[in-house]
């Protein structure tokens, strides 16, 4: 697909995915709307272009692994799910509820298309990084791809495997830094300054870009970079915008974790489906 | 009781080469203490499946989870207290995620000695056993160390693992006494019975020739979840008095283990919890430590005497 066309279609389709997360946290009454719009860009070119993986089966041994260390964004995530046909359009309508497959924070075992089950930060880079591990002592050439958020920066953990996955050469290991700036106290640069975030991963020796995370052929450039390391991880650092899609809610901490009421679901409902 | 005695982290070291040998998918990360955990012995066998994960304790836990996700055995070891310190990272990345992590937590309570309160794993049992589907094994000897590794490795799930730092006596003769789940009945008796896991079991032994006029039972909990419940209530109607003895705070431990059981029944027996009394521990020696806080051969027969008096 010409590169023009391909961005289209991409761009099209995180339209339709914000349409889905602005009404299943609308239904559930509660969620995070705010970083599933910044991070949804990221999600739809991993799971509409990059990743290899097929809807018909989620154990298939040779797909490409995808982890949301960020587990509270798990709304972009349910939404590729359906547009990619993993799972069925009328499950979306069961966020949050229960007995639903879709758990408020990623769950494996609810949901098969979740490789790792998520939600207290810091966690899901581990588990990304044992399996890119796991992956390179079978020989195997997937990848595994990875979410953090910003704030997630500030645990401890982050770091400890920052300074390990470097150490196991794990070149098929590629993570995106979801940088919108926002947390649910306030600012990143507030609550606890990640800066310079950039100087700080290529210090514990990745290979470190930073990129519009709403730009599409930014994004595809990076993850082809990336696929070209040779020995060792990468990190893709996103700029993005919290809330982004939706006028109202954009760089709106309040939009973190708070689900918008019916006459902010009708505008923003409107707004997105002016742009299909 | 037959003669010699061994470290169980020595054993556990022994073993897990042995079984590395013959399950190939199982690998090994340490957390800067492999010399200590003695999975240094896997280490040099099989460099390419050992993962030194350098002092960060989550990360490992993380990594060993995602490896188990990739099709792995993978088996952590720290010293008990650092590697269950890492509650939450186990509590989500291998119990939410029912990944087949094995977690060896060597350098067990107050046997670790002169270290102090700050390398013993006291409260270590108490956390596993609040993680669903964990299965908590404490072996009192060599062999049934051997036994235990190789259940482990064999268990799909998680499991903890504790080990001591200290020698502790052979005791049997055979792997086989070891069933998973299965409480080992050393001595059968009358009124009186006297219940140890890990190191405690051969200190509950030797008090139970002591207190010979009672004919007490004695009993190796090795399992500690899930725990031989059908073994405890036979005690709970025969016995009326039974004593727990263990390395670790009676706050969550075997005895509070014990006592669920009881609780669930209709036994009216008396449970003596013995060990460390919702208390931090201290440096001295390890023989020194389990006669201040009470679980030495002597200080059972002391506190048990002291009771049915």
């Amino acid at each position: 697909m010409p590169e023009t066309k391909l961005i289209e279609k991409l761009q099209r389709l995180a339209t339709e995915c914000r349409l889905d997360i602005i009404e299943m946290i609308s239904k559930a009454g509660s969620g995070h709307p705010g970083s599933s719009l910044s991070a949804i860009d990221i999600l739809v070119a991993l799971y509409f272009h990059e990743m290899h993986f097929d809807p018909k089966n989620p154990y298939w041994e040779d797909r490409d692994r995808f982890i949301l260390s960020k587990g509270h964004a798990v709304p972009a995530l349910y939404s590729v799910l359906v547009r990619s046909g993993c799972i069925g359009q009328e499950e979306l309508g069961t966020l949050r509820q229960i007995n639903s497959r879709l758990q408020g924070h990623p769950d494996r075992i609810a949901l098969p298309f979740i490789e790792a089950s998520t939600g207290s930060l810091g966690q899901g880079l581990s588990i990304a990084q044992g399996m890119a591990l796991g992956l390179k002592l079978q020989k195997k050439e997937q990848k595994v791809f990875c979410l953090i958020g910003d704030g997630e920066c500030q645990e401890g953990q982050i770091w400890e495997t920052a300074m390990s996955a470097p150490k196991y050469g794990l070149n098929n290991l590629i993570v995106f830094l979801d940088n919108n700036n926002g947390q649910i106290d306030g600012t990143v640069k507030e609550i606890m300054d990640i800066s310079p975030i950039d100087e700080k991963w290529r210090a514990f020796r990745w290979a470190t870009t930073s990129i519009d995370g709403h730009n599409f052929s930014e994004i595809l450039a990076a993850l082809e970079q990336a696929r070209k390391e040779e020995d060792r991880p990468t990190i893709i650092i996103a700029r993005t915008i919290k809330g982004k899609g939706v006028s109202f809610m954009e760089n709106q901490i309040k939009w973190h974790g708070t689900a918008p009421n019916e006459e902010e679901t009708k505008k923003a409902l409107s707004e997105l489906r002016a742009r299909l | 009781m037959s003669n010699g005695s061994k470290a169980t982290r020595e054993s556990f070291g022994e073993a897990l080469q042995k079984v590395g040998a013959e399950v190939p998918n199982i690998v090994v990360l340490d957390a800067d203490l492999s010399v200590s955990t003695k999975s240094v012995l896997f280490a040099k066998s099989f460099p390419e499946r050992f993962f030194q994960m350098g002092i960060a304790e989550s990360n490992m836990i993380g990594t060993a989870a995602g490896l188990a996700l990739s099709g792995f055995i993978p088996f952590v070891c720290s010293f008990g207290c650092f590697v269950t310190g890492r509650y939450e990272t186990i509590r989500v990345s291998i119990g939410y995620n029912r990944t087949n992590v094995k977690i060896v937590g060597t350098h067990a309570g107050l046997g670790i000695g002169e270290d102090g309160y700050t390398q013993m794993g006291l409260e270590d049992i108490n956390t596993m056993r609040a993680v669903p589907g964990m299965t908590i094994l404490q072996p009192a000897d060599d062999l049934t160390t051997h036994a235990a590794v190789r259940f482990a490795a064999a268990h799909v799930g998680p499991v903890y693992l504790r080990l001591t730092r200290q020698k502790v006596p052979t005791l049997y003769r055979s792997e086989q006494v070891f069933q998973s789940g299965r409480a080992i009945l050393l001595k059968e008796g009358d009124d009186l019975a006297l219940i140890g896991t890990g190191a405690t079991v051969y200190e509950a032994l030797k008090a139970s020739e002591d207190l010979s006029e009672y004919n007490p039972w004695v009993i190796d909990i090795h399992t500690i979840k899930p725990i031989d419940r059908a073994l405890i209530r036979t005690l709970g109607d025969k016995c009326r008095t039974l004593v727990t003895v263990e390395d670790h705070n009676v706050i969550g431990g075997l005895g509070t283990a014990v006592a669920e059981v009881l609780s669930d029944g209709h036994s009216r027996a008396r449970l003596v919890r013995l060990g460390v009394q919702d208390n931090f521990g201290e440096s001295g020696k390890a023989e020194e430590l389990y006669d201040k806080y009470g679980i030495s051969a002597k200080k059972i027969v002391e506190q048990v005497r002291k009771i049915l008096k």
